[in-house]
């Protein structure tokens, strides 16, 4: 099992588990974009649903309604949970910190990232702390090398970060607001970090600054 | 049909034909571990590369189809350099441990290293370990072995039916893991160690026991059911240390079921190495063959032959079921049946009684309809062929009249009752126009539809049936009989049936019981319960102690399957012979030796001193004997006798798989299965 699989705080395993009525329709919705008889095609956005269900980690209960609703082994759909980092095995706390560092956010200070939170929180990368709200976890890329240094948590990523950014979005948390979502640097998204260098008349129309003036 | 070229001879195959078979074909070797033939191909050991013009980087033959013209190179220095890199990777996290192994000299990786390794290892770093995983009394594993071919997952749930491993998180944390803490709940999982191609599934009962090149190799036949399964039996010194299977493709392919793998310990427990005679205290005491025979000759000279009856077991071979019935009439008595288990049917036509399309036929099968049997215990192999025919897509439909039980494969159930039978037969129930409408509609009566006392209406509303749904044709004919019993097919064909005049088995015991038979012969006959046979004389000759022996008053110690050279006739009616692979225990003689040796001592010698002319004797009785490993159709004719089906339940006679005979009652690992498997399961219905 990798690391993603083995951190998170002393929560008892659930012994039942079931979609709530919502989550049948989203799952009927997901399984018909299958044809028929192939409906186990749908166990991954399934094992997600039910992920997000049991609040961002897979109990057994959960993988095995999901094969039992999919009509296939329980075996086969616990495969495909531990096989994917991104299903949870144990339970992670209500944010979920994932800080990249590879390569690029590597260069570009993810370590400074990752000590902050782990300083901040009180806890090692793998850790959940104590009141259950955080968990930490360093992961391999995820595809925002552009603005790296970055992290994810929950559904979203947080970029361009340096040691104050990273704080500041903790607290910001801790407190139950939520953050600006994207660059933390005042850069559009994945522009040039100077600024557009290219279509620079539609940029000044947008009222973004070109690269290189002031 | 494609045609390419293979280190440059040109063959034409099938197309869909994958190059590592075409390379087969032609004899060329391709090392591979992932690949199976009999398994879907996931291409993930990489061992099997080769050059193919025109492509930039070696293939993996086992998933690459053939194409025209297609320039195949197996052996040169690139293909060469290519495997050994696969098998240094494979040796990175495999332990150097053969010595130690169990599957040493005869594993896939420890050969192909020969061919393929490097003499040294570059790799300096720590080798992964893996837990070792719990998967029941049969399959004893070391998973820091594994290579990850995924062969045992893919058999659990192509074959065996039983999606029960899995592989679980990946990459170099890849594991094997069995999805239930109980094991591999099959009846197929004992073919699990031979699939794997390393040690890391490993023979439990046999573990740490021998080498294969101890061994000797002796090629026989399987008795723990009525498949009649190709065996190779090794022996050391007077030991069967092991069962592996031997292709046939018309009877078992290349698997067998536990119990004709691990059942062998039962050969060396409760065995009869020396003949007992009864004393006048009611005890049974060792005694010589003399004072045994003279025992018998002295119970039996004043007897008329009209009170002397004889029942056949269910693991006898046909040499010993012809002595003793030879000896019987001789003695003038006409008292004989093979079916202890008390099945009534009518044995007048072959056809009638055996399974008459073939094992191999299920194949062509596209609807089948199973009455009374579950197959999955009775004979696992015919229930895998039923699942391996599903797979293909070829069989539509399978139609249950019995218990509704899990087969591995999906089928609809039309109840129990007899009366189904009888709708069936009369054309009013809906599922006769299915079988009506299926090109090969196949039914497969089991042995325990006939036990119920109305067996030859049973028998004759499935000849009905199966002549009116157009079940028997010229090219095709799907009427099939499911026996239990190894031996009961050949006794049949042999005749052990009651003469003109005689009795059969319900005759025989309740003429025991008023005292109208006064010696009965039991020849391995032991599913009978002791207080029918009265105040009778009985003589057992068999080779375990079980509940025959406990009622004999004379015991003759006779030969195992494992010792004699026999011949048995299957299901189908195929006949084979097996071969002695140890010598009988202790004073234990080949049965037919000791028939004919008793034959002398009652004066009524029996006309054959070898077992060629024994054989040649067998043949003149019945010609079906004469042709060996090769079925011959039965001709169609009428059997059985139209009445009404008793309106009882279908079930079938096997409550525990694991224990059918004395042979797997005396067996430890089986008695473990029992309690590893069945009585979880048990436990587990007795609570819903």
């Amino acid at each position: 099992m990798s690391a993603a699989h083995s951190h998170g705080p002393a929560v008892a395993e659930p012994t039942s588990f079931e979609f709530t009525a919502e989550n049948i329709e989203l799952a009927k919705r997901i399984i018909a974009k299958y044809p028929e008889g192939r409906q186990q095609s749908a166990v991954m956005p399934l094992l997600d649903l039910a992920q997000r269900q049991c609040g961002g980690w897979l109990p057994k209960v959960a993988i095995d309604y999901v094969a039992h609703y999919l009509d296939m082994a329980p075996i086969r759909a616990l495969e495909v949970a531990s096989f994917y980092t991104m299903y949870n095995l144990k339970p992670v706390g209500k944010h979920f910190v994932q800080v990249c560092t590879t390569t690029p956010c590597w260069l570009r200070g993810s370590d400074e990232v990752l000590h902050v939170c782990e300083k901040k929180l009180g806890i090692k990368a793998g850790q959940t702390t104590p009141d259950g709200q955080f968990t930490v976890i360093e992961v391999e890329c995820l595809g925002a090398c552009v603005n790296a240094p970055m992290m994810q948590i929950g559904d979203d990523f947080y970029e361009d970060l340096t040691a104050e950014t990273t704080e500041k979005i903790l607290d910001a948390l801790a407190r139950g607001e939520k953050p600006a979502t994207g660059p933390q640097n005042g850069r559009i998204r994945a522009c040039a970090s100077g600024g557009p260098t290219t279509l620079i008349e539609s940029a000044i129309k947008a009222g973004v600054k070109p690269a290189g003036q002031a | 049909m494609p045609k390419l070229t293979i280190d440059g001879v040109e063959i034409e195959v099938a197309p869909g034909t994958s190059v590592l078979q075409a390379c087969e074909q032609l004899g060329i070797e391709v090392p591979r571990f992932c690949y199976h033939e009999r398994l879907s191909v996931p291409a993930n050991c990489r061992m099997c590369l080769v050059e193919v013009e025109r492509m930039p980087k070696p293939a993996a033959s086992c998933a690459l189809p053939v194409g025209e013209g297609m320039v195949v190179k197996t052996n040169t220095p690139n293909v060469h350099k290519a495997r050994k890199g696969v098998m240094e990777f494979l040796l990175i996290n495999h332990p150097l441990d053969c010595p130690i192994c169990d599957q040493g000299g005869e594993c896939d990786l420890q050969d192909q290293a020969v061919s393929y390794g490097y003499d040294r290892s570059r790799f300096e770093e720590n080798k992964r370990t893996v837990s070792d995983k719990y998967m029941g009394p049969l399959i004893k594993t070391f998973m820091t072995r594994c290579i990850q071919c995924t062969r045992c997952i893919r058999f659990v749930d192509e074959i065996a039916g039983v999606p029960a491993l899995g592989g679980l998180a990946r990459g170099e944390h890849l594991e094997i893991t069995p999805a239930l803490e109980a094991g591999v709940n099959s009846e197929m999982s004992g073919n699990l160690v031979d699939v794997c191609p390393v040690g890391a599934l490993t023979s439990k009962p046999y573990s740490f026991n021998a080498r294969p090149w101890e061994l000797r190799k002796t090629e026989s036949i399987d008795v723990m059911d009525a498949v009649g399964s190709n065996i190779r039996i090794d022996a050391r010194g007077g030991e069967v240390l092991r069962v592996l299977p031997r292709l046939n493709e018309d009877v078992n392919e290349e698997w067998i079921s536990d119990k004709t793998r691990y059942a062998i310990d039962g050969l060396k427990r409760q065995r009869l190495d020396r003949p007992y005679v009864r004393g006048a205290d009611g005890k049974l005491k060792p005694a010589t063959w003399v004072e045994a025979f003279a025992a018998i000759k002295a119970k039996v000279a004043g007897v008329d032959g009209s009170k002397i009856a004889g029942v056949a077991g269910d693991l006898v071979d046909v040499e010993s079921t012809v002595a003793l019935k030879d000896l019987l009439n001789a003695l003038g008595s006409q008292n004989l049946d093979c079916r202890q288990d008390g099945a009534s049917f009518d044995a007048s036509n072959r056809a009638g009684y055996i399974f008459n399309s073939g094992i191999a036929g299920i194949e062509n099968a596209d609807v089948v309809l199973l009455i009374g049997t579950n197959p999955r215990w009775e004979a696992p192999l015919v229930n895998s062929r039923i699942r391996k025919t599903y797979l293909t897509g070829k069989l539509k439909k399978v139609a249950v009249v019995g218990q509704n039980i899990d087969l591995t494969y999906p089928t609809e159930w039309l109840g129990n009752a007899g009366s189904v039978l009888t709708d069936l037969a009369n054309g009013t129930h809906a599922f006769a126009e299915t079988l009506r409408n299926a090109k090969n509609p196949l039914i497969i009566l089991g042995a325990g539809a006939l036990r119920r006392g109305d067996g030859p209406a049973v028998q004759a509303a499935v000849r009905k049936l199966a002549e009116t749904v157009g079940a028997v044709r010229e090219d095709w004919n799907g009427f099939n009989v499911l026996h239990l019993a190894a031996g009961r097919v050949g006794a049949l064909d042999a005749g052990f049936l009651p003469g003109p005049g005689g009795r059969d088995l319900g005759g025989i015991l309740s003429g025991a019981q008023k005292g109208e038979i006064e010696v009965v012969y039991l020849l391995g006959a032991d599913e009978i319960e002791a207080d029918r046979f009265g105040n009778a004389f009985v003589i057992y000759q068999g080779h375990h102690g079980d509940r025959g022996a406990h009622r004999a008053d004379v015991i003759l110690p006779g030969a195992a399957y494992t010792e004699k050279n026999a011949t048995y006739v299957n299901t189908e009616g195929r006949v084979q012979q097996a071969r002695l692979a140890a010598f009988p225990l202790g004073e234990a003689r080949e049965d037919w030796k000791i028939l004919r040796a008793l034959s002398a001592e009652l004066g009524q010698t029996l006309p054959y001193d070898t077992l060629a002319q024994l054989r040649q004797r067998m043949v003149a009785l019945n010609p079906v004997f004469g042709v060996l490993d090769r079925l011959v159709p039965s001709a169609w004719g009428p059997f059985g006798t139209e009445g009404a089906v008793a309106d009882a339940h279908f079930t079938s006679p096997v409550e525990n798989f694991y224990m059918t005979d004395p042979i797997s009652r005396a067996s430890q690992t089986m008695a473990d299965c029992t309690e590893a498997f069945l009585k979880p399961a048990l436990a587990a219905a007795a609570a819903e």
